[in-house]
């Protein structure tokens, strides 16, 4: 017994791969199709004009951005957890059967508040609140899963073997701390349906209508402390927890720095929050606010690139790997685009840049270089090196992996290159005065002059979509058809087929 | 300390949680008390006004429309006076959006009718050429949820003392009274004949036909909602 290697249990992890292929496959179809909505009006009715109450842009668009966020990226989130938890704490699922039935629990109370998000949002029940478009009785769904997860955090951190908790742990705790806290404070909503009518009546109208506690400025503010954090905790902390255990168990390098990760970690932590403001300059939130978020989202520069710097010196005299390897080129390039992104952000929230760059595509490019570059290409990349260890099989095909790797960067860079000329153009042409002083264009015309970059978005996200089923073929292939491997083939490197 | 803290679950979980909670702190609770005063002019919706708010809600207009006008000259010439704070008091949700494909909508009910939208909504490019807004024929049968705007005029009023069937000061010096129903029937009673006045200027007959016999379609709520927009 003593000397036995430790088993993991990967079950839970398994599940939670399924729906993060699946709800990607989802997500990313229902953002392709309103790319070209914009591009194309007419393709608002494409399934008929009967049903296009259902498929038309404003109807789908929060169902593109919760399926990637709650579906995709959560699911990815999840897997890894269920995967790397066991793993750097030293300790099996398997070997606490109540561990076991909170993950199996967790897993189908998950999958069953996914059903209910995607119904609700195709009939228009929504608060309109972005990434907190759900309705109370979805939202208490989503506390219970929340929950579930934190119980499964601690759960196995409480039987450990590891007594030192890994980097990627502290991004895992923080991922479920910061979202709890966040979510519950942007959520407060009363349920209409308690409301009484002087003539007695009560459970008047929908019962799964609320009201927002928060009216007006203050709405606003809550909203996008947590819109901006829902980033910083969804689409930061987790994915800088899945580099730090991926990249260097795949390479085979350990983290180049132990105190920039320190570092990195407790200062993200600190000037997060604060950079919500950046959403709302030149708004009715007050000045020293807008200032704040101003300068704390410069500020996070530091952190950002911090954790970015600590991985790809990680690579240092190991640089053959990311000519060798696709698998080492997702994350590095990953990592690459997460610094791009954070130098991005700092930029759009410097309030002259704002001026120009607010409520246009440029905003948009901004969040898909981060999501398509940085988050998807690592969740993949997490994916595909838990292939092998979960289904003892080599990954099906190196050379379709490293196809996609170069068709999914095509299209990230055709979508925010052109997001950048739509916006700037639009932001430009909106303040655009003639020489006697009168607005140079109708709003119709900053519209119009869009339809090139809009279509060429919509190529980019279609490339990338093809890339990711590309992914999906090869993980299913890997599954069924990959040649079964040994526990020695698995120590760094995942083994690939041809 | 942080070697300790590695090792301790429980207080490196506690000191996370300090660290993020900080800005918070700062950051989001003082502003509370200030910024939800109604400027003079602010008044609350009316059943039909808030039972088009929620057709506006349910089509996310506000995934591609902003509902703030920034002080900019080039937006004031544009939209409008830019946006003050106190004008959003009754506004739950806010309504500002992140997006702007279309133009901003904080005071469309100045510059646009009854018979713009109308023509607008069903098909968009026939008005403004170009335009690459869908068409919402649906709207014009799908009825409006009047019920369920009233049961949030019922919470706010007593959860949040937002004042109806109160006079609340008008730009003029004068007083505006915004009735609320004291039953369901009542509310119905009263956003029908809000929705008559809305239907005189329409020419769908169809539209004009069903509020004729006492049903509201959600094109008449919502055209309430945007012309209530100044």
């Amino acid at each position: 017994m003593e000397n036995r290697p430790l088993e993991y249990d990967y079950t839970v992890a398994k599940m939670f791969m399924f729906t993060t292929i699946v709800l990607g496959i989802v997500g990313m179809l229902v953002g392709v199709i309103l790319a070209f909505q914009l591009a194309f009006p007419s393709v608002n009715t494409f399934l008929g004009s009967g049903l296009a109450e259902f498929t038309n842009f404003s109807r789908l668009r929060p169902l593109h951005t919760d399926a990637v966020i709650f579906g995709f990226t959560l699911s990815g989130i999840f897997a890894t957890w269920y995967y790397v938890g066991q793993r750097v704490l030293k300790v099996s699922m398997a070997e606490s059967g109540f561990l076991m039935f909170i993950g199996k629990l967790h897993f189908v109370l998950y999958v069953i508040g996914v059903a209910a998000v995607v119904v609700s949002l195709l009939a228009g029940v929504t608060t309109s609140k972005e990434y907190a478009e759900f309705e109370w009785p979805i939202d208490i769904a989503i506390v219970i899963v929340w929950v579930l997860f934190g119980m499964s955090i601690f759960g196995l951190i409480g039987i450990r073997r590891e007594k030192a908790l890994y980097i990627s742990v502290w991004y895992y705790i923080a991922t479920f701390l910061g979202v709890a806290m966040l979510y519950l404070f942007n959520n407060m909503e009363i349920p209409t349906m308690l409301a009484a009518s002087p003539a007695g009546e009560s459970g008047i109208g929908a019962w799964y209508h609320s009201v927002s506690m928060y009216a007006g400025t203050n709405d606003a503010l809550v909203q996008w402390w947590y819109g901006h954090n829902a980033v910083a905790f969804g689409f930061t902390v987790p994915i800088v927890a899945m580099i730090y255990y991926f990249l260097p168990k795949e390479s085979g390098q350990a983290i180049y720095s132990y105190k920039l990760s320190l570092l990195s970690f407790w200062g993200l932590m600190f000037v997060y929050l604060w950079a919500g403001g950046h959403h709302l300059l030149f708004s009715t939130v007050p000045d020293w606010m807008q200032t704040m978020g101003s300068i704390f989202s410069v500020v996070l520069i530091l952190p950002s690139w911090g954790s970015a710097i600590n991985m790809l010196l990680t690579m240092k005299g190991e640089w053959q790997q990311v000519a060798a390897s696709p698998l080492i080129k997702f994350m590095v390039l990953g990592s690459t685009f997460y610094m791009f992104s954070t130098l991005e952000g700092p930029i759009q929230a410097i309030k002259s840049v704002n001026a120009i760059a607010h409520f246009t595509d440029w905003i948009v490019g901004h969040v898909h270089d981060g999501v398509l570059g940085w988050v998807g290409f690592m969740i993949m990349a997490a994916l595909y090196h838990m292939a092998p260890r979960v289904f003892k099989r080599e990954i099906y095909s190196k050379s379709l992996m490293a196809t996609q790797f170069w068709i999914q960067t095509l299209g990230v860079v055709l979508y925010f290159t052109s997001m950048w000329i739509a916006g700037i153009t639009q932001g430009m042409m909106w303040r655009a005065h003639d020489e006697f002083g009168n607005l140079a264009y109708s709003f119709i015309d900053t519209v119009t002059v869009l339809h090139p970059y809009y279509t060429i978005r919509g190529i980019g996200g279609l490339l990338y979509l093809i890339g990711f089923l590309m992914f999906a073929y090869n993980i299913y292939k890997t599954m069924t058809a990959g040649r079964k491997v040994e526990e020695s083939e698995l120590q760094n490197a995942s083994p690939m087929g041809a | 300390m942080f070697h300790w803290l590695e090792k301790h679950p429980f207080f490196f979980a506690v000191g996370v949680f300090v660290v993020i909670a900080f800005a918070g702190l700062i950051e989001i609770l003082p502003n509370f008390a200030q910024a939800s005063r109604p400027v003079i002019g602010t008044t609350p919706y009316s059943t039909l006004e808030l039972a088009g708010r929620h057709v506006y809600i349910k089509n996310s207009c506000n995934a591609c429309h902003s509902q703030l006008i920034r002080p900019f000259k080039s937006e004031t010439d544009r939209y409008g006076h830019y946006s003050l704070s106190g004008e959003y008091a009754y506004d739950r949700p806010f309504l500002w959006g992140s997006k702007r494909t279309g133009p901003d909508l904080m005071r469309v009910g100045n510059y646009r009718t009854t018979d713009w939208h109308e023509n607008h909504m069903k098909n968009p490019s026939a008005v403004v050429p170009g335009s690459i807004m869908p068409g919402y024929p649906w709207l014009f049968t799908n009825k409006a949820d009047v019920d369920t705007a009233y049961a949030e005029q019922l919470t706010v009023a007593q959860f949040f003392s937002v004042p109806y069937n109160k006079p609340v000061p008008m730009k003029d010096g004068s007083t505006k009274t915004v009735k609320m129903g004291n039953s369901v029937a009542e509310a119905n009673a009263l956003a029908l004949a809000e929705a008559k006045v809305i239907a005189a200027d329409m020419k769908d007959q169809d539209v004009k036909d069903a509020v004729a016999r006492g049903e509201i379609p959600e094109i008449v709520a919502l055209i309430a909602y945007m012309n209530s927009l100044k």
